[in-house]
């Protein structure tokens, strides 16, 4: 069970980036955090990662108190962020953050279809393939929690189909609770059990969507474009289109 | 959902890619690189006979521009002498251990006021107000400090080297991408580990460049610390030339800091080169 109670966050310029934000999820569950920019999803998924801490109220993960990076929690970010010095295997290895040169990561690479990758280095990878090496690389320590920052959003449409499924297809192994912060509505309807809408000043949460289709989902499906609709509603898009206006 | 297809997919890239890596990983020496090299050589080579031509019929005067087989021989004769090799040991002596000094003096400051905030804003402004002193301004305080022998020769060749090695370095450690920090912290790394782990292969190629000009300036201060008052060294062969009228025995020396100069530097960039391997930049696709 991860528990968020009351989490605010405020800079240190004064923005309020998140205001006492509560949120309760259930092991092995997938969440989405969507919103326009700004909204504070991403700072809320970098405070449950243990990278940054709330200003008030605290995240605990089976009613342990999460103030730093943790083995039980990984995290995927929009870029793969390999280190480019490291073959494929060590940097899978990187996720144990010891120097182990000795856990047998074939079924990792099985896992996210890179048998064969082992010794390549991460510039001769493609788009896909280097994000896959980094969810590999959250999954070494088979977390119970995992986070992932628009994990699939730098990748073209193709790709990007591609890696939700097979998301999904990991995620059919371990079950592991994921939060999902992302832009793309289909890619949080396609994915999640329970999408979370924020809104921005100060960053709060601002509506719940249960969405209790069977998965797999089909995209074409006629019911998950009418949640379409209704999530694009609930986002306040025009909002953002009039401090646009006011921008410029 | 099509899982059953992916890995086959997967499976045809991998040969191909496997492939490639192997020679990507590897140094190779192919016909390519050869040909590129001696490409290069061409013009010199052509350079060198309209010089010689041009001495032989007497336009070039012989008693200040010796024709190359005339500073071929006086080469051979200095070589069978034996004296040519105590001038070049002693050269190389000087700035390998001036090298030495300087860049590890370097290293290690270059590190800390890279990496820490406090020690960059306590140290970076001395070095940079020393860094605009010509370091050829030292030489008198260094021998009045240190006599005309090996120290203050040293001295000035480690000051020499210091600085690019220490610029380098320091902006190098400070540019080191956040993002990869943020993973390294992300997984739990010791501020050790993340240093070791993360911060070390992420500096090394603005280190190795630093290396580089760093030894180049190394070759350039031997020179002027030999110059000032060296009875053995290339240097000194440079002063005899021109103190006995022997323009032969300067171009020679000239030749031989060319040659010495690119040698030490061509060992250091194929260093680079090795540890490097994993850079993803445009010329090493090419």
């Amino acid at each position: 069970m991860l528990s968020i109670d009351s989490v605010s966050k405020r800079f240190n310029n004064g923005f309020v980036a998140l205001e006492s934000v509560d949120l309760q999820v259930r092991p092995g569950e997938i969440v989405s955090l969507v919103g326009t920019s700004g909204c504070g999803k991403s700072t809320l998924l970098r405070i449950i990662s243990g990278l940054d801490q709330p200003t008030a109220g605290q995240v605990s993960v089976h009613g342990q108190r999460i103030t730093a990076p943790h083995r039980d929690i990984g995290i995927i970010f929009q870029e793969p962020r390999l280190m480019p010095w490291l073959t494929v295997q060590d940097n899978i290895r990187f996720g144990l953050g010891s120097a182990d040169r000795t856990t047998d990561i074939t079924p990792i690479l099985t896992k996210v279809g890179l048998l064969g990758f082992a010794d390549a280095l991460p510039r001769q990878l493609s788009g896909g393939m280097a994000q896959r090496v980094a969810i590999a690389r959250a999954l070494i320590t088979q977390p119970s929690i995992l986070l992932l920052d628009e994990p699939f959003s730098a990748l073209d449409a193709f790709t990007r189909t591609k890696l939700q499924d097979h998301l999904l297809h990991i995620w059919e192994y371990d079950r592991p609770t994921m939060i999902l912060v992302t832009h793309d509505v289909e890619e949080a309807l396609v994915l999640s059990d329970r999408i979370l809408v924020m809104r921005a000043d100060p960053g709060r949460l601002h509506r719940e969507l249960v969405i209790d289709l069977p998965r797999p989902r089909k995209r074409t499906e006629h019911q998950l474009q009418r949640w379409k609709e209704r999530l694009l509603g609930e986002l306040d898009l025009s909002l953002e289109d009039r401090s646009l206006l006011e921008i410029n | 959902m099509n899982h059953s297809v992916q890995p086959k997919r997967v499976r045809t890239i991998d040969r191909s890619q496997r492939r490639r890596s192997s020679t990507w990983l590897s140094p190779r020496r192919n016909a390519g690189s050869a040909h590129r090299q001696g490409m290069g050589l061409i013009i010199p080579i052509a350079l060198l006979l309209i010089w010689e031509l041009l001495s032989r019929i007497g336009i070039f005067p012989p008693n200040l521009l010796p024709a190359p087989s005339t500073v071929a021989l006086t080469l051979w004769g200095l070589l069978i002498s034996g004296e040519l090799l105590a001038h070049i040991s002693v050269t190389l002596y000087r700035v390998f251990l001036g090298f030495l000094l300087g860049s590890v003096a370097a290293t290690v400051l270059g590190a800390l006021t890279g990496y820490s905030r406090f020690a960059h804003n306590l140290l970076d402004p001395l070095f940079q107000a020393l860094r605009n002193i010509p370091s050829l301004a030292w030489v008198p305080l260094f021998i009045l400090w240190m006599g005309i022998y090996e120290s203050s020769k040293i001295a000035l060749i480690a000051v020499g080297v210091f600085f690019p090695v220490y610029l380098n370095l320091m902006t190098g450690v400070q540019n080191v991408d956040r993002k990869l920090v943020e993973v390294g912290k992300a997984y739990r790394l010791s501020q050790f580990q993340l240093i070791l782990r993360v911060f070390l292969p992420a500096t090394l190629p603005a280190y190795i460049v630093g290396l580089r000009s760093g030894l180049g300036l190394g070759w350039m201060f031997v020179v002027a610390a030999e110059i000032m008052g060296a009875s053995r060294g290339l240097g000194f062969l440079l002063v005899d030339g021109q103190t006995t009228g022997r323009p032969d025995i300067i171009i020679a020396s000239i030749l031989l800091f060319a040659l010495f100069g690119k040698l030490t530097d061509t060992l250091l960039a194929a260093l680079g080169k090795r540890v490097l391997y994993w850079q993803d930049s445009y010329i090493s696709q090419t």
